[in-house]
């Protein structure tokens, strides 16, 4: 079983190069080797170093990035001391790259066919019309709709997804020897996701290249790699067979990635025990809301966005909404806080019946509903610290000043885990988690029965997520709030939440306590949405690809 | 099995002490503290130069602006001599003295004029971002018809009207000036206005004024300093072409862009070009210096704010 | 600058017997609204009015003066936007190199400089250094071709240039570069394509639109540039008449004027405008 390698990285070394002399290490000395017919997978978080190692394998580092130390050779030549021409002969040859968003490395300008082809032609290694027709062939294999006409269009005229495949066709017009694919499929809606995951899949094992794979998402890896290596901070920590890395972990970080990858729960005694506990009373009900953008004409907005939303959420509840974008599921907390005032309907707390729009609600109605948002980089003010951002809710809602609310900021950021140094800090010293910790305390602040959690774990790597989900639920015993949180992550709504609401296109599809909606029978999206949960098991994705199907038929 | 192949199954975990706890990294260190280039250094002498002339000129120049050096030749565009380094001007006077005093005017018009503009620019732009609705929709309005007029007829018009006196000139220069800055911080200002931030403080029930005051001017603070200087530029740029018109300063005062005007017959059949060239000079050298550090500075925030413009 | 135009005309000394009767004879003693909107409604028919402070028609005035203002322009127009978007488009391609530095650090100086400094700077080089032409414009156009044209207006021209220049390179370059940082250009170069061909057709394609609004708002810029030029070296066109008219308070000749000016420069921005939706490949493909 001695194969040929493709690629090799000897103790590859790449540092970012600043101004003032002082160079950051991003890759610390990283040994690897892909062979022919291997897909290699590079997992690891932000800051990993994975994307830039992946890079390096087609002799590219981006601006402000050197390579200062160690090879990283292509079919045994170091592409790290190769000219530019040299490097330029292989890129798109040997090795192709496939960039995360198709959306962005498409040139808007030029037709789809032309940039598909154009590398192959450019090299020499095809005629315009071999590599048309190949193309078209390849749009077919990739199970692009009217493979014919398809590469006629723009980019901007086709679909995400099918974007994301034809820049697959894009890279293997001139059949490379290596693929480079990084995180391909994560900008995708979860079903989606599927079907182009199967699509590269399927071309890869045909094409017998050897590819790298660069991803976060173990469960994704699982399905599509023979090898992984484990990054952190620009090192290796663990690396070796799928399967062996997968079945037995040996590396701590390898064993918190696998644990923040969260499995929908069984339907357990201790599920239905935690999702039928007895709702004393409703903090919060949503009735007949009908609510869109554009200005109310007639009563009725000029885009609806939600129609027919009726949802009841009990005192210390947590109710999870998932969807997949343009579900309106972010609108549905938008309507509840009073940012978009409903057109139809309304939001009651406690059997009071609140001011559709925010300004008319009271200063109280307001404290006792907070949100959360996703991007705590833009949610916190970049020029107030910490102090004044959480601090200001305790002012503003109960009064509190000098002592006394010192005393209490630093109790909040205590419940949210932070150390009390962070008082002074700007939002800029902190990293992501932290800073939607911050976001936490800023809403625990103000005493709220509701929050509203709008995909608040989605912009941060999954065990940096899957600690905030901790926190909340900690949160949540401690202080019995009501928790809407919308994601369009089922299994993190099904490990946290009590009961379901699943929105589709503006309308809720079904709606229960956790274990009624997971177990058959289902609404055909809701099975749909469970079926694209990526498992971390062999076999999975060809699995899911037929339920898949079956759901989408039944939904039709 | 062969060197490859044991390699191929080879199970690798790195070294790992149980006590690391594998903390999510930092973001990306901040920004370096802003330091001024070599040309922006050279850009601050030069402007510090003109300001400290601006301010002390008409004290430390030789002669008063209008006064005759030489009363008893009746030359012009006299070469430069002991008693008038740089010569003398079309009426005999001494090209330094004016230049001196020239400076004051130049300057302190241009800087009044800016401040005004900025003044009624900033306060209606972040107004009309804030408040939006009809407000918005009419104060923009009204903006953007003299926004499509060229600034110098706009300049020439209103002096035909009312005039040209040096308050005049201020407040023409500031309100033609005002429309460009009201753009700019309305532009500035719906790009903070969206910010989640501002959303989460309305949702928490804060009045207008402390979203504005509190949460937005902060914000948009230091992209509208930056844009000063390249602002004052064009206003001394402005005001110096009405003056060279002969529609701005009024002689006998002195101006840098009416002493280029008065002297150009030097170019043709005088004996020292100095007054035409000094006057000429002293405006180029200070919009330059002025531009080498706003490029500094626009560099330092990432080009953004050259990009709005 | 006092009075108005009525006072101008007849001097200081006039009684005010007589200024009563010529104001009305000019019209002036309506108020301000009454002029502008007769003169207005006059406009739209296409009678430019007479002039105050001479006795011709406006018409007759602009006609006399418009040929240089014209020519100027247009000469400038036709050199200088060629050449500065050529030397801009090569500053992007090569950003950073000797010659990026040289040209950026150029216009740098020259962007923030007032027309006249570059004039006198030009005269100070040729008329006096090189001893070649002279700093004023003398004698008519009749009957030149495009090279006496040029012969004539060289100095002008070549100040003008100059200004436009400056603010072209700087932006056509920033422009290009803008392109250049996509993710769909380092997707080209990731795919081997060369780097000419990345410039050529995937960069230029897409600067187009940035590239002539640029223009378009440039020329607009001529539009103040045109007038100091006229007074600096001294040759007649619709600036000097300009400048008259402020200094005569000929309000009809100004309105004239300003309008012919405001509407080309409006033009320019629409045009600048139209630029910008057209480069747009979702508007020019709909789904």
């Amino acid at each position: 079983m001695d194969r040929k390698v493709i690629f090799e990285a000897v103790d590859l070394k790449i540092n970012a190069i600043a101004d003032n002399g002082t160079d950051i290490p991003i890759v610390k000395g990283v040994n690897f080797k892909v062979r022919e017919g291997e897909v290699v997978a590079l997992i690891g978080e932000s800051g990993s170093g994975k994307t830039t190692i992946a890079l390096s394998s087609l002799g590219y580092f981006k601006p402000g990035l050197q390579c200062v130390g160690g090879e990283a050779r292509l079919l045994g030549r170091d592409l790290t001391k190769m000219s530019n021409e040299d490097l330029r002969k292989i890129r798109g040859e040997r090795v192709a790259y496939l960039a995360q968003s198709a959306a962005a490395t498409f040139n808007p300008s030029l037709r789809i066919n032309e940039q598909v082809t154009e590398s192959a032609v450019i090299h020499g290694s095809k005629t315009k019309e071999e590599a048309l027709s190949y193309a078209k062939a390849l749009y077919k294999r990739l199970d692009l709709p009217d493979p014919e006409n398809i590469g006629e269009r723009y980019p901007h005229q086709v679909s995400g997804g099918q974007l994301q495949r034809l820049m697959a066709a894009m890279a293997l017009v001139s059949d490379p020897t290596l693929l480079v694919l990084d995180e391909p499929t994560t900008a995708l809606d979860v079903t989606t996701q599927i079907e182009v995951l199967k699509a590269f899949k399927k071309v890869i094992k045909e094409q017998k290249a050897a590819a790298i794979y660069v991803t976060h998402d173990l469960a994704v890896v699982a399905q599509i790699a023979d090898r992984i290596i484990v990054l952190y901070n620009g090192s290796i920590q663990e690396k070796g067979p799928a399967n062996s890395v997968i079945d037995t972990p040996k590396h701590p970080y390898t064993d918190r990635l696998m644990k923040a990858v969260r499995p929908l729960p069984k339907d357990t005694a201790e599920l239905r025990d935690r999702t039928t506990k007895k709702i004393l009373k409703n903090s919060l009900s949503v009735k007949d809301v009908l609510a869109g953008y554009g200005g109310i004409t007639n009563g009725v907005p000029k885009i609806t966005v939600l129609e027919d939303i009726n949802v009841e959420i009990g005192k210390g509840e947590v109710v999870g909404v998932i969807g997949e974008s343009g579900s309106g599921k972010s609108t549905l907390a938008r309507v509840i806080s009073g940012l978009l005032p409903s057109a139809e309907g309304h939001v009651s707390l406690f059997d009071s019946t609140l001011p559709p729009n925010l300004r008319k609600r009271s200063r109280d109605q307001l404290r006792r509903i907070q949100f959360v948002y996703q991007m705590a980089d833009t949610a916190l003010n970049p020029r107030h610290t910490i102090e004044r951002i959480v601090g200001r809710p305790l002012e503003f809602y109960h009064g509190m000043k000098g002592e006394k609310r010192k005393r209490r900021l630093i109790e909040l950021l205590e419940m949210v885990e932070l150390p009390k140094e962070f008082i002074s800090r700007y939002p800029e010293e902190l990293s992501g988690g932290q800073k939607q910790r911050i976001s936490l305390a800023r809403a625990l602040a103000a005493e709220p029965e509701i929050i509203l959690c709008d995909e608040v774990t989605s912009a941060l790597d999954s065990i940096v997520g899957s600690n905030v989900i901790k926190l909340l639920r900690k949160l949540q015993k401690n202080l019995d709030v009501s928790y809407v949180f919308i994601s369009h992550d089922l299994s993190t709504i099904a490990s946290f939440a009590d009961r379901i609401v699943v929105m589709y296109n503006g309308k809720i599809m079904e709606q229960g306590p956790v274990h009624e909606v997971l177990s058959p029978p289902s609404h055909p999206y809701t099975e749909l949405l469970i079926s694209s949960i990526p498992e971390l098991r062999v076999g999975w994705l060809e699995e899911a690809d037929t339920k898949i199907q079956k759901a989408k038929e039944k939904m039709q | 099995m062969s060197k490859e192949d044991k390699e191929f199954t080879e199970h690798y975990v790195a070294e790992f002490s149980k006590k690391v706890s594998f903390d999510e990294l930092p973001d990306a260190p901040p920004s370096g503290k802003f330091r001024l280039s070599l040309t922006g250094k050279i850009g601050a002498v030069v402007v510090a130069f003109w300001v400290f002339i601006a301010i002390f000129g008409q004290f430390l120049a030789p002669y008063h602006e209008n006064d005759i050096p030489f009363p008893d030749d009746y030359l012009e565009f006299q070469p430069p001599k002991p008693g008038a380094i740089l010569g003398t001007d079309r009426d005999d006077r001494d090209v330094l003295s004016r230049l001196m005093y020239g400076a004051g005017r130049t300057i302190g018009i241009s800087v009044a004029a800016t401040i005004l503009a900025y003044i009624v620019g900033v306060t209606l732009g972040i107004g009309s971002a804030v408040l939006g609705g009809r407000f918005d929709t009419v104060i923009s309005s009204i903006n953007n018809i003299f926004l499509s007029l060229p600034t110098i007829m706009l300049g020439l018009v209103i002096v035909a009207a009312v005039g040209s006196t040096i308050p005049i000139l201020i407040v023409t220069a500031g309100l033609i000036y005002a429309t460009v800055v009201f753009r700019l911080a309305r532009a500035i200002g719906m790009d903070v206005k969206v910010m989640d931030f501002v959303e989460v403080s309305r949702g928490r029930g804060e009045n207008l004024w402390w979203i504005i005051s509190k949460e937005i001017w902060p914000n948009v603070r230091m992209p509208l300093i930056s844009d000063f200087g390249l602002r004052l530029i064009y206003v001394i740029l402005f005001v110096s072409s009405l003056s060279f018109l002969g529609l701005g300063v009024q002689p006998p005062m002195a101006d840098w862009g009416s002493m280029v005007k008065e002297n150009l017959g030097a170019l043709q059949y005088g004996e020292s070009v100095i007054s035409v060239v000094a006057p000429a000079f002293s405006i180029a050298t200070l919009t330059v210096a002025i531009n080498l550090i706003v490029d500094d500075v626009s560099a330092h925030a990432g080009g953004k704010l050259t990009k709005r413009l | 600058m006092p009075g108005d135009a009525a006072q101008i005309r007849l001097g200081q000394n006039a009684d005010e017997d007589s200024l009563r009767a010529f104001r009305a004879e000019l019209g002036l003693d309506k108020p301000l609204y009454y002029q502008y909107l007769n003169w207005l409604f006059n406009f739209v028919q296409g009678d430019f009015g007479m002039s105050l402070s001479s006795d011709y028609p406006t018409i007759q005035l602009i006609r006399d003066r418009y040929e240089n203002t014209l020519v100027v322009s247009l000469l400038t127009a036709a050199i200088g936007i060629p050449i500065s978007v050529s030397l801009g488009i090569i500053a992007a391609m090569f950003p950073g190199t000797i010659y990026d530095r040289i040209l950026t650090l150029g216009s740098v100086t020259l962007v923030a400089a007032p027309e006249f400094f570059t004039a006198t700077l030009l005269v100070l080089f040729f008329v006096f250094f090189l001893d070649i032409g002279s700093a004023v414009v003398v004698g008519g156009i009749e009957g030149k071709n495009i090279f006496q044209l040029l012969a004539h207006f060289w100095l002008p021209v070549m100040t003008l240039c100059f200004v436009i220049a400056s603010q072209l390179i700087r932006m056509t370059r920033a422009a290009v570069l803008n392109v250049m940082s996509s993710p769909y250009i380092e997707m080209a170069i990731l795919k081997g394509i060369p780097r000419s061909r990345i410039v050529i057709r995937h960069a230029l394609l897409n600067s187009i639109g940035p590239i002539v609004n640029i223009i378009a708002l440039n020329l607009a810029y001529l539009v103040t540039g045109v007038i100091v030029v006229e007074v600096y070296f001294g040759y007649s066109g619709l600036a000097t008449l300009i400048v008259q008219g402020v200094q005569t308070r000929d309000f009809i000749l100004i309105q004239a004027l300003g309008m012919i000016f405001c509407c080309t420069y409006v033009i320019l921005m629409i045009i600048a405008d139209v630029a910008a939706i057209v480069s747009n490949p979702r508007l020019r493909h709909p789904k």
